[in-house]
């Protein structure tokens, strides 16, 4: 038996047209943590794709080892049946069922097609205590948050004996808290003896647990870093990721703050279904022209909140409290009045908020700002293409065409569309909810440089984000919300993750929203 | 003939449905010994499908914002009842009769919208709703009867033809509505073509363009002096061409059309782009309300009567034409165009299988088959073009 438990050996795969994976070569230790970086459209899904039999045997070229034997897999089922298990970035449960009927989904515990309840629940609570999540198995997986879907979904991988556990960025939608733990588990389960291949665009967290990383850069492999040569720093990685040094990730700025522009006062929100429920209480901020501000949170402080009940009410009910535009108390009723008072918000989830993933890059950015293409609610499609094409070297969108469709982007080129679409239509102040989330190192940098750009011309900008670094890196000033509130507001020169990560923590907050008293050491 | 194969390839959803129409017309048109294509037939395609083709314009409409409409058949029986009862019964003028039963079409329509947009109940279930509704009311207000006859000039609507000047042999007005269309088509595709090469967007090349513009060219005047040589331009035609024209415009030049295919294709991300969601999808059951009542008229005008049973089946075929025409069950895809291409092949297979004289249970069945191999072979070609 090798020392390997997975070896994928010159594996190519081509779509029409594009040569997604060349020569690729991929070795996983038996009982090892191995990360699997790269940009966006690197490979690195199209290769676990390939792993379990998405792609079936014989429409790729190369071949896979599994424990030292050749596998050709057909389908999904033939590669779990080995004990190879994918956990996709979009969870695959029924927000419906119990967890215990989402664990065995597929695979039920049942006698003669009857459902033996003892078993899946007995089973249930063994598969739960093992990744340490403490609910009942009877609750619906659509009633618990996503870092324990998350649980629930390594639970279902573990039913089916597990030993090649893959997981596509599992912690995308989680918490730092949420996040922490699966890491844990995940060391708990190579203590066990099952190995792990973590895709991860959070290079901390690859850096903590991996113990070796191979890099794959446009279909092909760059390099397999081992982990305990005690030389591989983030940066190291980020250079095989991009093939150049990112000394800098985020671009150089004087900033040139000017009047306030945006004042929110008071603002109080209630939850959207539970109607006491006080989602944001009592919140004051301001933006000034010019100025980037960031709102830093852990999920659930309500920060998309607070976003989308000022973009026009589009979150929660019984919203109280003020917006002033310059000075001017304005109502943000609806969309269309947001709009028109000069509000823009670029939403975290792009492909279900953003865009029309149907419709081409031209119909995208033209959607807000239509108006302003039209005569006598006429369409004047060659302005429009002026328009997109303005966008698209304006922004660097990457694309053969300005009549490709949204939904065959990369996600750094899709969120280049997203802020077109919204830069059209000319904005005093722009919502960026997420900007980078899923977006790879370079087009990051870009992004970064756009948001610049809009508040060197005078734009009052709010950026949210969880990544503590991105916040620290890009804004002038920051405020932190926990639990509806915000309790702490600090300036750039102050701020540093530990102070964020403090206020993002500290829960019932100041009392009154009131943000003057607080740190400006 | 490798270029000619590549832009077949590229356009094959757009082509698909057009080529299945020819395919569909030479095999009927052998099959029948030529029946298929003589002037008389052709203008009875025209009449006998007129008022599924209208109701196809709406209902592609509905079917982009991702909704059904299940009630049009229904609704437009009501109108036929009412328009009978005003034009019969009351003996209004015809005019006052088609206004006001337009109005009422636009009043159902605003009754489901209301429902499906700002209560956001399932459209498939309010307009199932609607379909046993409005069937039991036709049945109420006609008293279980058939009311007949309309006035004449309300008949003409169905049956009557553009009146021509002097007496040629053939029908000279429907000749010079050939040719000035020809015209207009060519001058237009010119325009875009040059729009296009000026923002140097990929086109055919010149030898394939010409060859384009000399096939729609025979095609167009082909069917106009069909025409001609039976009874001329059918009033019909007319109604239809400016419906279709009116539609195809809004649908691809207007905000509201764009606002359409936006809601269609991602509900959620339209509503935060500033599209008022709620009101483009009211406005187009409306719309839909509008186009059963005008399709109701049409259909009584041909009967000339009022039935309890008018317009039975009429929304599945609908349905039907807009889903051959290339329309996405989940929304965000189709054209006007389609739809009426789509409504066409329906009506040569249900006007070709009667000509050799197949029963309507064959042609129940086989119309069937078709509706499932388009929209197969739409989602086949889906797939193979998807590059993941």
């Amino acid at each position: 038996m090798s020392e390997y438990i997975l070896e994928m050996r010159n594996i190519t795969k081509e779509f029409p047209g594009v040569k997604a994976l060349e020569n690729v070569n991929l070795r996983v230790r038996e009982g090892e943590i191995h990360s699997l970086c790269g940009e966006n459209g690197a490979g690195k899904s199209t290769l676990m794709k390939v792993l379990s039999g998405v792609y079936p045997h014989g429409s790729y070229d190369g071949e896979i080892l599994f424990k030292g034997s050749v596998c050709e897999f057909k389908n999904i089922k033939q590669s779990e049946e080995l004990g190879i298990v994918i956990i996709h970035q979009e969870l695959a449960l029924i927000p419906y069922l119990s967890i215990a009927e989402n664990i065995y989904l597929g695979n039920e515990r049942s006698r003669r097609g009857i459902m033996d309840w003892n078993e899946t629940i007995t089973g249930a609570k063994e598969l739960l205590a093992k990744v340490g999540l403490d609910e009942n198995p009877n609750t619906p997986v659509g009633s618990i948050g996503v870092g324990k879907q998350q649980l629930v979904e390594i639970a279902k991988a573990l039913s089916k004996k597990v030993k090649l556990l893959i997981l596509d960025e599992p912690t995308a939608a989680l918490n730092e808290d949420d996040s922490e733990n699966l890491l844990q588990l995940m060391l708990e389960f190579k203590k066990q003896g099952i190995s792990c291949i973590l895709i991860s665009h959070k290079l901390n967290e690859v850096s903590k647990v991996s113990d070796s990383i191979t890099i794959l850069r446009d279909g092909k492999t760059i390099e397999t870093l081992d982990m305990h040569s005690g030389e591989v720093s983030e940066d190291r990685i980020i250079r095989g990721m991009v093939g150049r040094d990112l000394t800098n990730r985020y671009p150089e700025r004087t900033p040139n703050i000017g009047e306030v522009t945006l004042e929110i006062k008071d603002w109080t929100v209630y939850h959207e279904q539970q109607a006491e429920r006080k989602v944001l209480d009592r919140i004051n901020m301001v933006v000034r022209r010019g100025e980037i501000v960031g709102i830093a949170g852990l999920m659930g402080a309500g920060r998309t909140e607070l976003a989308m009940s000022i973009f026009g009410k589009s979150y929660g009910r019984g919203i109280t409290g003020t917006i002033l535009k310059d000075g001017k108390e304005i109502q943000n009723n609806s969309v269309t009045e947001a709009i028109e008072n000069g509000f823009a918000y670029v939403t975290e989830d792009r492909k279900d908020y953003g865009l029309i993933l149907i419709d081409d890059i031209k119909r995208n950015i033209s959607l807000t700002g239509l108006r302003k293409l039209t005569h006598r609610t006429v369409i004047n499609e060659r302005e429009e293409v002026l328009v997109a094409e303005e966008m698209r070297r304006k922004l660097k969108i990457k694309t053969p065409s300005i009549l490709q469709k949204t939904g065959n982007l990369s996600g750094g080129n899709q969120q280049k569309v997203v802020l077109s679409k919204w830069i059209y239509s000319e904005p005093d102040i722009l919502i960026l909810d997420e900007p980078t989330r899923g977006i790879d190192v370079g087009a990051k940098y870009e992004i970064y440089t756009i948001i610049n750009q809009l508040a060197d011309e005078g734009k009052g900008i709010l950026v949210i984000s969880s990544e503590l670094p991105e916040i620290l890196g890009i804004c002038d000033r920051i405020y932190v919300m926990s639990a509806g509130r915000i309790t702490g507001e600090v300036n750039r020169e102050n701020a540093t993750q530990e102070t964020l990560m403090r206020y993002m923590t500290k829960t019932g907050g100041n009392g009154h929203g009131n943000t003057d008293e607080i740190v400006q050491k | 003939m490798e270029t000619l194969m590549k832009l077949f390839k590229n356009n094959i959803r757009q082509y698909g449905m057009i080529i299945a129409l020819v395919v569909i017309m030479i095999f009927f048109q052998l099959i029948t010994g030529g029946l298929l294509l003589e002037p008389i037939n052709i203008t009875n395609l025209i009449l006998q499908n007129s008022y599924i083709l209208v109701l196809a314009i709406g209902m592609v409409l509905v079917i982009i914002t991702g909704h059904i409409d299940l009630s049009v058949g229904s609704v437009a029986a009501f109108v036929g009842a009412v328009a009978a009862i005003m034009m019969v019964d009351m003996q209004l003028h015809p005019v006052v009769a088609v206004i006001a039963s337009l109005i009422v079409g636009g009043l159902i329509g605003a009754w489901q919208g209301f429902w499906v947009a700002y209560v956001r109940i399932p459209a498939f279930i309010v307009t199932l709703a609607g379909m046993l509704l409005f069937r039991g009311l036709t049945m109420i207000v006609l008293e279980g009867q058939s009311i007949s006859p309309f006035p004449a000039g309300f008949q003409k609507i169905s049956s009557g033809f553009i009146p021509d000047f002097g007496d040629f042999g053939v029908n000279l007005i429907a000749i010079l509505a050939g040719i000035i269309f020809t015209l207009i088509y060519i001058i237009n595709e010119l325009r875009d073509r040059r729009a296009q090469q000026k923002y140097q967007f990929e086109v055919i090349s010149n030898s394939l363009f010409v060859l384009k513009l000399v096939v729609m060219a025979a095609v167009i005047n082909a069917f106009t002096y069909m025409l001609a040589s039976y009874a001329g331009l059918p009033n019909i035609l007319i109604l239809l061409l400016v419906l279709i024209l009116i539609y195809s415009f809004v649908m691809n030049r207007t905000v509201m059309g764009r606002h359409i295919y936006a809601l269609g294709g991602n509900e959620k991300a339209a509503a935060l782009s500033g599209v008022k969601t709620k009101k483009v999808t009211f406005w187009v059951f409306v719309n839909m309300g509008v186009m059963a009542a005008i399709s109701g008229l049409i259909f009584a005008a041909r009967l000339n009567a009022a039935t309890p049973r008018a317009g039975t089946n009429f929304e599945l075929d609908a349905i039907a034409a807009s889903f051959i025409g290339g329309a996405s069950a989940t929304g965000g895809i189709g054209t006007v165009f389609g739809a009426i291409i789509g409504g066409l092949v329906m009506g040569v297979l249900n006007n070709g299988m009667s000509l050799i004289g197949l029963g309507i249970d064959w042609q129940q069945g086989i119309k069937g088959l078709v509706l499932l191999a388009a929209v197969a072979f739409d989602i086949y070609n889906k797939k193979k073009n998807s590059v993941s």
